[in-house]
């Protein structure tokens, strides 16, 4: 086990390599100056030829490239062109509320989501199986920009059950925090649920066909022991991998109901510094992301490894 | 300077406070459009940055709604008669966040700051400050280059915030990470882009007239998402609420919309002589430009896009403002007019205009719709919508015709054109250049009285209604909605949000 | 027996007549959801290709008196902020988000079909070198590749189909490379090798074809997600830029219209929504038709 994980990582190190070349790359491509952008209204030329300096915005890219690597690998990755803040202070501050939103939309994922595949697998061809993917899909296909929009406007602007938007953390006040995630973490979760619940179904459905289940049904027990005793546990494992997988979207995919909704978290961070050319920003938390995600895919695959004995003998 | 109506502010603002009755601790929540920079104000350079100003630091000099400029930490100030020099009593009693006592020493440590911390932006803005003299513990001299009417109102502004000298001099460019003032709150947390939380300073020297225990800024930069928080009671007050939404803000008992008409403007800034692309049609013939403004209805643009809230406008100044040319009123649309001028300019048979536009919702819309009405009169319009960074270095390199472009407005006049259409002007991006125009604008800085001000304003301005550098289509107006427990709030046209002596009550 | 004659005695017997391509087929038709999903999109494509003869108003005809009208005889689907007709908009609007999918992905076929041939075949460091750079495009979250790449070449539909389509096109490496390698071991490859077939042919008539059901699959489903990021992209600003209708710009302007004018939000929604559903369905029934092990 250990010298397949250490053979995974050895084979990430130049993915995440790649990653930090190309993530710095995008200084180049965005066109814009970012210092004019920051500066707004008040273009003075000295200034913004001392903040050049500064920050090494004029040596030749490679330069800054190495800087870059040499600063990050010792846990300093720049600091905010627009507020001055130190990069990595930034992303303490959203990693947080990105992983609060992300488990809670995991939460509603798993919870539609594995039922519902279960369901759809057991009573498969039936009106039930046809109804339940297509709700499914339907998950899925709704643009969930969309989706947030309308669910503001009706639950917070009409019923006013619901903070529309904003993010209290769960330290200061444990309910309020919970209510004003809750709804986009339900405009998250109903797409996850929508590819968990798919993929119970067919995992359902190659268990249920399988032999140890009709040896249980043989011997006579009770369908829904069959089903949640037997049939479920085996089902799990590809679910589980599955969900680590999609963690790592979660935290990265968030994009735009973080927003609609203001949550301050990673994607409206990176999507703020894209349109305010904050490239110390972006290029921080891509990595970051990027390199979570890969540990992510590992820990995965770890898991795999661990639940599922047959692939040890490799 | 009328000190009757100094005096008489005063008053106001004391009796507000003495018979206000005991209010209830409020922890007042106020929403922004976007999230402020770095909270220095020598450093800063936004808008909400300033909004969040208002509450943190104080400034040297204050302004009325009338933009006339009134104390705040400076009591009483004389210019010496050739205008060389300005002397300043300072108010006493006055204390930083930090328990820096605030006296002439301080003042002139933050002029020099801004003058020559490196990455300060208030450079140009204090050039005449030659030099400081600390002629009493709270008396400070200011000796200019020469006469320069500007500098009260700059002092109106971020230039003349007053910082602790103690925290700047520790903190150095980093003083934006904890900044320390001293108007009637102090720093207590920041989060980028969720929120700034200020606390009530009880050593305020004006403490009484602050009736809030603490201000937190919530940057939400959906206009519908915001509106919907101060609807549900989320947030208790928010800035520049959409013309659009004016309708269902109007419609709830519960709240309460002020509004006031901007100091800036909105319109399309032309490549004059700005690189190669400055030699082109639009660029070299005043007439096609001319014809494009006859092309535009404005009322028109402001009904049907801002639902008649703003303020239609044909100048650097909206209509309403003192420095106004009032013998250029906003000119009506004139279809023929503006086929002739195309038709004297050998353009008979249609033009065409590639216009860049931030690919934001309003301006889009607003250059729809003068796109549709300069195709009436043969004008062939091209929408390129570019990103705000994209569109911003392209204007400053020349590489534009036309450029749909704002200004969020200065209190002083100058604010509004120096630095646009003067040979050097450092925002000039179209590159007017017109001698009698630098003549004039150099001139209105140093005049003496307003009325001789004006008349040199107002010279300039029939230049720059002839030649149309700028083309102005409107002037926006700051519309705040809050909760009505608030009361007492003034709207200001600088669209600052001014607490002293706002209440509120259940 | 004459070849008709034999033609004829095969398509009478159902068992002889099923070839590979009818049985295909004919689980399809079986599939309803994927008939559904089939018409739902055939729908929005034939509205897409007839707006230029329909007799609908110009999507881009303004009418100051008409602005943010509710759904009317003269207006079915209402107006919009600057007074265009929405149902006009959403017609057209079709043609540029169907564009922007079925380009996306094309552009993601044409770049990451050949690359995970080549990927999957030859193996060893050309192999290696494609994998580490796919895995690290991979590992960038989607949305934020795309939204980097249009900022960079500057907002409008083909920029955005562009950024789309790279940022799409490490899913088909990756799939088309698995593919490759599971069909490089079956036999017919190995004996076209034996035969000295040259590489170009056996990568064209051998393993291309057997690799392409499940791309083709994949293929339909990005189309789906590709729709989507489009919509995104306008979402916020980036995509099919204004007067040009289409539905992701057209929400982006109807959010700040909600309370006065909730139509304008809704159709491109309800648009959105049932094309990515057809799309998905559609997606689904082709796996499921193609896959062996069903029934």
């Amino acid at each position: 086990m250990l010298s397949f994980l250490f053979r995974r990582i050895l084979i990430a190190l130049p993915t995440i390599l790649l990653i930090s070349i190309f993530v710095f790359a995008l200084q180049k491509i965005l066109p814009g100056d970012p210092l004019l952008v920051l500066a707004g209204e008040e273009r003075d030329p000295e200034t913004l030829a001392f903040l050049r300096e500064k920050y090494r915005l004029n040596d030749p890219i490679w330069m800054q490239y190495l800087a870059w690597v040499g600063n990050a690998l010792q846990g300093d990755l720049g600091i905010s062109l627009r507020t001055n803040q130190p990069v990595t202070e930034l992303m303490a501050q959203k990693l947080p509320v990105t992983i609060q939103l992300a488990v809670m939309s995991m939460i509603f994922a798993l919870v539609i989501g594995i039922p519902a595949g279960i369901l759809s697998a057991v009573k498969k061809g039936t009106a039930t199986d046809y109804v339940a993917n297509i709700v499914a899909l339907s998950g899925l296909s709704i643009p969930n920009f969309w989706l947030g929009i309308m669910l503001i406007l009706l639950v917070s602007v009409k019923w006013q059950l619901l903070p529309a938007s904003g993010y209290v953390p769960l330290s200061e006040d444990f309910w309020l925090s919970i209510k004003t995630m809750l709804m986009p973490s339900f405009v998250l979760g109903t797409a996850l649920a929508a590819t968990l619940m798919r993929h119970t179904r067919s995992s359902m459905l190659t268990v249920l066909s399988a032999d140890y289940v009709r040896t249980a049904r043989a011997k006579g027990l009770v369908e829904r022991v069959v089903i949640l005793k037997h049939a479920l546990r085996n089902a799990l494992t590809p679910i589980v991998t599955l969900t680590a997988l999609l963690f790592g979207e979660l935290v990265a995919g968030a994009v735009l109901t973080e927003q609609i909704f203001t949550i301050p978290g990673f994607g409206k961070l990176v999507v703020d510094a894209v349109f305010n050319r904050d490239y110390a920003v972006v290029q921080g938390i891509v990595l970051v992301t990027a390199v979570g995600f890969i540990f992510m895919n590992l820990f995965a695959d770890a898991m795999y490894y661990v639940l599922n004995p047959r692939l040890r003998g490799q | 300077m009328s000190h009757l109506k100094t005096a008489m502010i005063t008053a106001l603002l004391s009796a507000t406070a003495l018979t206000a009755s005991p209010l209830m601790a409020k922890d007042l929540r106020i929403a922004l459009q976007s999230d402020a920079d770095v909270l220095d104000p020598d450093q800063s350079r936004t808008f909400v940055g300033r909004i969040v100003y208002a509450s943190l630091c104080d400034k040297l000099v204050d302004i009325t709604p009338d933009l006339e400029i009134i104390p705040q930490l400076a009591t009483s100030w004389t210019t010496s008669d050739d205008g060389t020099s300005i002397t300043m009593d300072l108010r006493e009693g006055v204390v930083f966040h930090d328990g820096t006592p605030f006296n002439a020493e301080a003042v002139a440590a933050n002029i020099e700051r801004s003058q020559t911390m490196d990455e300060s932006r208030r450079k140009s803005e204090l050039k005449s400050i030659t030099s400081t003299e600390v002629t009493g513990e709270y008396q400070i001299k200011l000796n200019l280059a020469g006469a320069d009417a500007t500098l009260l109102a700059q002092l109106a502004d971020r230039a003349g915030m007053m910082v602790s000298p103690t925290a700047a001099a520790a903190a150095g460019a980093d003083f934006g990470l904890n900044p320390v003032c001293s108007g009637p709150f102090s720093f207590t947390e920041r989060v980028a882009q969720d929120k700034i939380v200020l606390t009530k300073f009880g050593d305020y020297w004006n403490a009484d007239a602050i009736n809030f225990d603490s201000v937190t800024f919530l940057p939400i930069p959906d206009t519908t998402v915001r509106l919907a928080n101060l609807q549900s009671g989320d947030i208790d007050m928010l800035e520049r609420l959409a013309a659009t939404d004016l309708g269902q803000a109007e419609a709830d008992a519960n709240i309460v919309v002020d509004s006031a008409v901007s100091l800036g403007y909105q319109g399309i800034t032309f490549n004059i002589a700005n690189g190669e692309k400055g030699d082109n049609p639009w660029g070299n013939d005043k007439r096609l430009r001319q014809a494009l403004s006859y092309a535009i209805d404005r009322e028109a643009i402001n009904q049907v896009v801002f639902e008649g809230a703003f303020a239609a406008g044909n100048q650097s100044f909206p209509p309403t403002s003192p420095w106004y040319n009032a013998d250029f009123p906003v000119p009506a649309r004139d279809v023929e007019k503006a086929k002739a001028l195309l038709a004297e300019a050998g353009y008979a048979d249609g033009i065409d205009l590639e216009v860049q536009v931030p690919n934001t919702t309003v301006p889009l819309q607003l250059m729809q719709v003068v796109q549709s009405m300069a195709s009436d009169v043969g004008i062939n319009m091209t929408i390129t919508s570019k990103e705000f960074a994209t569109l911003l270095a392209d204007q400053s390199a020349g590489d534009y015709t036309a450029s749909q472009i704002g200004w969020s407005g200065r209190v002083d006049p100058d604010g509004n054109n120096h630095q646009f259409v003067t040979t050097d002007g450092g925002i000039n991006d179209s590159k007017f250049s017109d001698p009698k125009v630098d003549e004039l604008m150099n001139a209105a800085r140093t005049a003496p009285t307003v009325a001789e001000r004006k008349a040199l304003y107002d010279e300039a301005m029939v230049i720059m209604l002839d030649e149309l550098p700028r083309l102005f289509l409107y002037h926006q107006k700051w519309i705040w909605a809050y909760n009505d427990s608030m009361k007492g709030f003034t709207p200001y046209p600088d669209g600052m949000i001014r607490l002293e002596g706002v209440t509120w009550e259940e | 027996m004459t070849d008709a004659a034999v033609n004829q005695a095969l398509n009478a017997d159902p068992v002889l007549a099923a070839t590979p391509e009818n049985r295909v087929w004919k689980k399809f038709k079986r599939h309803k959801s994927a008939m559904v999903g089939g018409f739902l999109v055939a729908f929005f494509v034939i509205i897409a290709l007839a707006a230029p003869i329909l007799p609908i108003p110009d999507p881009s005809a303004t009418d100051w008196g008409a602005v943010r009208k509710a759904p009317s005889w003269a207006h079915w689907m209402g107006t919009d902020e600057i007074g265009r007709d929405v149902m006009s908009r959403m017609i057209w609007g079709a043609q540029a988000s169907l564009l922007a999918g079925v380009m996306s992905v094309g552009i993601a076929l044409m770049l990451g079909v050949p690359l995970g041939i080549v990927a999957g075949y030859f193996g060893g460091w050309t192999d290696a070198v494609i994998s580490r750079c796919t895995e690290a495009l991979l590992a960038a979250p989607f949305l934020i590749l795309a939204i980097a790449l249009a900022a960079f070449l500057g907002p409008s539909l083909t920029n955005a189909m562009i950024a789309i389509g790279i940022s799409a096109t490490p899913i088909f490496i990756r799939l088309t490379r698995g593919q490759v390698i599971n069909v490089k071991s079956e036999d017919y490859v190995d004996s076209a090798l034996a035969i000295g077939l040259p590489t170009p042919k056996i990568l064209s008539r051998y393993i291309l074809p057997n690799v392409l059901p499940p791309i083709l699959v994949q293929a339909t489903l990005t189309i789906a997600t590709a729709i989507i990021a489009e919509a995104s992209l306008s979402f916020l600003g980036l995509g099919q830029q204004p007067p040009a209708p289409s539905w992701g710009s057209m929400l982006n302007t109807a959010k700040n219209f909600l309370n006065q004018a909730p139509w304008m939000a809704m159709w491109p929604g309800i648009s959105i929504f049932l094309v990515v559903l057809g799309f998905n369905l559609l997606g689904d029934g082709l796996r499921d038709a193609l896959d062996p092990r069903e029934h």
